[in-house]
């Protein structure tokens, strides 16, 4: 029997659900509802100069991507195997624009926050 | 008696393979009491109404696992569902999906005997004892560890209920890897590397996408899928340690 490589996957999509369940909610109701509304948060909590010095950071650059990239591959992972389940069976080409489409993503991310200087 | 008798309509999907190219319904009036069940509502009829209608079962008490069938399209034992149910509906009994059937209700369990002998389903002890030595001891805890994926009674609805395999056979399924999981999790197995070969590749663990439907129709309340699941975490840490692990790597 042949070993599957889809830990690889599994564990990106595992990591990703992790994240998304710990902080998906909140970065949902922090930049989507409380900062826009003014609620809890100073109104210039994601002012320009803001999220520039956070993604100058280092730290900030690390949680920016790990944001970014593990929830596309969540998601990948996720409509690649429920598109199997509904009969979508074109297996390589399902695989190609999930799994592409998340290291697409990654690396534009990785790429643009190592872009941005201090 | 006869005057308070209820009559419930069974549609039963007929396979015969020497006459029918392809299933048929044939439907049957069939009488019944609140207590029976649709396993005794099918041997009603063949005992009263068509002889020909061949189903397989055995103990009538939910632990025997022969008289599984697509009830109303959905897999459950004939012997543990009742006509009041349905009442005063019909409803439809086949042969459990997923699977060739062999004539009528019955499915050819082949593929599923083949799997099953082929992950080991038995202790390989991790220690050799002799008898001097006593028995092999366990903790209640240790126990708990395999006790619900114990209670497999290889009644075959997971399968049913298994789109994964529906799509692809090759994949071993929700029972037996439950099953393997039984033997895996026990303290006194030592067979875990020989399972495992099977459990780490795609026809193993990773056939599975987590639809968690063969854990909602198991007649004895075992969870394949949290098996699955649990082992889909011991493949992943196995397959990223391998290299450091002594005799982790590939063979």
């Amino acid at each position: 029997m042949k070993r599957s490589n889809e830990p690889i996957f599994w564990s990106l999509f595992g990591a990703g659900g992790m994240l998304a369940a710990l902080i998906g909610p909140a970065l949902v109701f922090i930049t989507g509802i409380a900062v826009p509304f003014g609620l809890i948060f100073k109104p210039d909590t994601m002012s320009y100069a803001h999220m520039l010095a956070l993604s100058q950071n280092w730290a900030g650059k690390i949680f920016i991507l790990a944001v970014i990239a593990l929830f596309l591959w969540h998601a990948a992972h996720r409509i690649h195997i429920l598109l199997h389940d509904f009969g979508v069976h074109a297996v390589t080409a399902v695989r190609v624009l999930c799994y592409g489409g998340a290291f697409a993503g990654t690396v534009i991310a990785a790429y643009t926050l190592l872009m941005i200087k201090a | 008696m006869a005057d308070t008798e209820k009559i419930i309509e069974i549609e039963v999907l007929r396979y015969r393979p020497e006459q029918d190219k392809e299933p048929v319904w044939q439907t049957y009036k069939v009488p019944f009491t609140d207590d029976m069940s649709v396993l005794q509502g099918v041997q009603y009829i063949k005992d009263y109404l068509d002889e020909t209608v061949s189903f397989r079962w055995s103990c009538r008490m939910a632990i025997c696992g022969s008289c599984g069938m697509m009830i109303d399209d959905k897999p459950k034992l004939s012997c543990k569902t009742f006509l009041r149910d349905y009442y005063p509906g019909k409803l439809r009994v086949e042969a459990l999906k997923h699977l060739p059937i062999e004539r009528d209700l019955i499915v050819d369990a082949t593929d599923f005997m083949k799997k099953l002998e082929s992950i080991k389903p038995y202790i390989i002890p991790k220690e050799e004892r002799t008898l001097a030595q006593g028995e092999y001891l366990q903790t209640p805890q240790q126990r708990d560890m395999y006790e619900q994926f114990s209670s497999c009674i290889n009644c075959m609805l997971c399968y049913a209920a298994c789109p994964q395999y529906g799509l692809n056979p090759k994949f071993t399924g929700p029972g037996i890897l439950a099953l393997m999981h039984r033997y895996n999790a026990d303290s006194r197995d030592g067979g875990q590397a020989e399972r495992n070969e099977l459990g780490y590749a795609d026809e193993g663990y990773w056939g599975c996408t987590a639809v968690g439907y063969c854990s909602e129709v198991c007649p004895k309340g075992v969870d394949p899928a949290n098996a699955i699941n649990q082992n889909k975490m011991n493949s992943a840490i196995n397959y990223f340690t391998r290299f450091i692990t002594p005799g982790g790597a590939d063979k």
